[in-house]
């Protein structure tokens, strides 16, 4: 009986605990459609506030920016990344230990601390705050993340096998390349999604360095919750649906993918 | 294999630049006094002087260090009981929940924290729920509720997968041991798993305090204008009132309240373990 008690009790708490986590976000997406200005009282259905975002060229921008700076800082931040972890893990204990410190400095910090370092340093460069500076600051803190993911793939890596391919006439960048680079993939996929997403969900180091009329979605949605604008719920909405179907796509396909493998090699045996 | 030692030097130097260069700046910034211009610095303490005798700093900084401690506890207190449920539960069970409780951190965090004022408006979900009850309206927006509840939502995830995965990691025939040894339910919990699953803790309040502690978006947004953490102080030190020095030197003191902070909490974790053992 009392386990059976337990059992309900704990429902409940995960119940309301899911209802705590989604329920400001089904809200969004409900009020999105809502007719009036309100963001209180739903007086009925219509899609005004998407027509409106779409209309709306400050949205639409920062949507670009925000899109254009994560593939951006994404693909330089992995590739970046990955060489020097691979440089990294051949390199002596000093330097290793020199480029660990730096890197902790970004993840340990607070991001307002990173945010107003390098908005001197900019200043200090006569850098004019825009895409640029905002690219450069996504590209700074998404590294560490990249080389936190691909070193410890790295480290389970028998160093022979690049040995030997170099012994059987690879050049130093074909064993990079064909041998070092996709035993490490796994590292390097997951290395680019944490980047990605954190370049796309990012406000503070955003916020504090970019400037003349440059802004990522983040930045517009607190700039505009200061007076009541009904078509952030729909960007939101937007931003929810964007988000949902990548990671379901990132999910799925490996499933997908590696189903029609196995049916494709059942094929084979038939 | 030593060619591939030059790849690193590229990022070195990038490094240097983008990272210890500004954290420098921060330093320079703070002991200094003499406006924005990097070129007329005189060494001072002066920064540091004026937010450890004005009152009204003193207060701000006691309110962040409070929210964030309350924000932590309550994190605490809801995440454990989360994390010991979903362990519990099969295999299969656990990653759907792990994945339940991770999505929502998958989308902005601004988007997710502007939906709060929605619903806690006067007019809103909430008060019209209390209200078929004949309570309220309640003002919710700009307390330190709104702030507190604000910080929970977007920071608990982080505290029950901390926890979760320290619960997981444990090797449950101690359980088992020190039930076959006599202990019930309550003392094989507060004896083998609490201890067992501190790292977990330990890791999860790190995780929920050192971002509490600096945010200046969550108190803008559900604390109001007049709302002041010391994340707000920098925000505006940097952005409107053109202080850098100030701002710097607030900045040097958050950061090394956290750092003082993570170390006492690596101590105690420590001093815990240690009993444990002379126990």
């Amino acid at each position: 009986m009392s386990k059976k008690k337990k059992k309900i009790g704990s429902g409940i708490f995960m119940a309301l605990m899911v209802l705590f986590l989604y329920a400001p976000i089904i809200y969004t997406i409900v009020f999105s459609f809502n007719e009036g200005k309100s963001l209180t009282n739903f007086t009925g259905f219509s899609l005004k506030w998407y027509s409106k975002m779409f209309a709306n060229k400050t949205m639409m921008e920062a949507l670009f920016y925000t899109i254009a700076c994560a593939i951006l800082a994404t693909a330089i931040s992995t590739v970046v990344g990955t060489i020097t972890a691979i440089g990294l893990s051949k390199s002596r204990k000093a330097v290793r230990g020199i480029v660990e410190q730096l890197n902790q400095l970004p993840i340990m910090n607070p991001e307002i601390v990173t945010a107003i370092g390098l908005l001197m340093l900019f200043s200090a460069l006569h850098v004019e705050k825009g895409f640029f500076t905002m690219l450069i600051a996504h590209i700074m803190f998404c590294i560490p993340y990249v080389i936190l993911s691909v070193m410890p793939k790295l480290r389970t890596l028998n160093p022979n096998i690049a040995e030997a391919a170099m012994d059987l006439g690879a050049t130093p960048w074909q064993a990079l390349t064909k041998v070092i680079v996709p035993q490490c993939m796994p590292g390097i996929i997951s290395g680019a999604l944490i980047a990605f997403t954190m370049s796309f969900d990012d406000f503070v180091i955003s916020y504090f360095v970019t400037g003349n009329g440059v802004s990522n979605i983040s930045i517009l949605v607190y700039t505009e919750s200061r007076r009541v604008n009904p078509s952030i719920n729909a960007l939101s909405t937007l931003i929810v649906v964007i988000i949902t179907i990548s990671l379901i796509l990132v999910n799925v396909i490996p499933t997908i993918a590696s189903k029609k493998e196995a049916k494709l090699a059942q094929d084979k045996d038939i | 294999m030593k060619q591939f030692r030059k790849m690193v030097y590229p990022y070195l130097l990038w490094s240097t630049v983008v990272i210890a260069v500004p954290m420098l700046l921060i330093l320079l910034y703070a002991f200094t006094a003499g406006g924005n211009s990097v070129s007329k610095f005189m060494f001072s303490f002066k920064n540091f002087h004026r937010f450890l005798t004005d009152k009204t700093f003193l207060e701000v900084l006691y309110r962040s260090l409070r929210i964030a401690i309350e924000t932590t506890i309550v994190c605490v207190l809801l995440g454990y009981p989360a994390a010991y449920i979903i362990a519990k539960y099969s295999e299969k069970v656990k990653m759907r929940w792990v994945l339940i409780i991770t999505l929502p951190t998958w989308i902005n965090m601004l988007v997710r924290t502007y939906a709060w004022t929605g619903i806690l408006q006067e007019d809103g979900v909430i008060n019209n729920i209390l209200g078929i009850f004949g309570i309220g309206p309640v003002a919710f927006m700009y307390t330190d509720f709104a702030v507190i509840l604000g910080m929970v939502y977007n920071f608990l995830p982080f505290m029950i997968i901390q926890i979760y995965t320290s619960l997981t990691k444990m090797d449950y025939s101690l359980i088992e041991a020190a039930s076959d040894l006599g202990a019930n339910p309550r003392k094989c919990f507060t004896k083998v798993t609490l201890p067992l699953s501190m790292p977990g803790v330990i890791s999860g309040i790190t995780l929920v305090f050192l971002p509490s502690v600096s945010s200046f978006c969550i108190p803008r947004m559900l604390g109001g204008g007049s709302y002041v953490m010391v994340g707000t102080i920098i925000e505006s030190q940097f952005l409107t009132a053109g202080d850098w020095n100030f701002g710097s030197a607030i900045s040097l003191i958050m950061a090394v309240i956290i750092m003082i902070s993570m170390y006492i909490t690596k101590k105690v974790d420590k001093g815990e373990k240690l009993e444990a053992i002379n126990a």
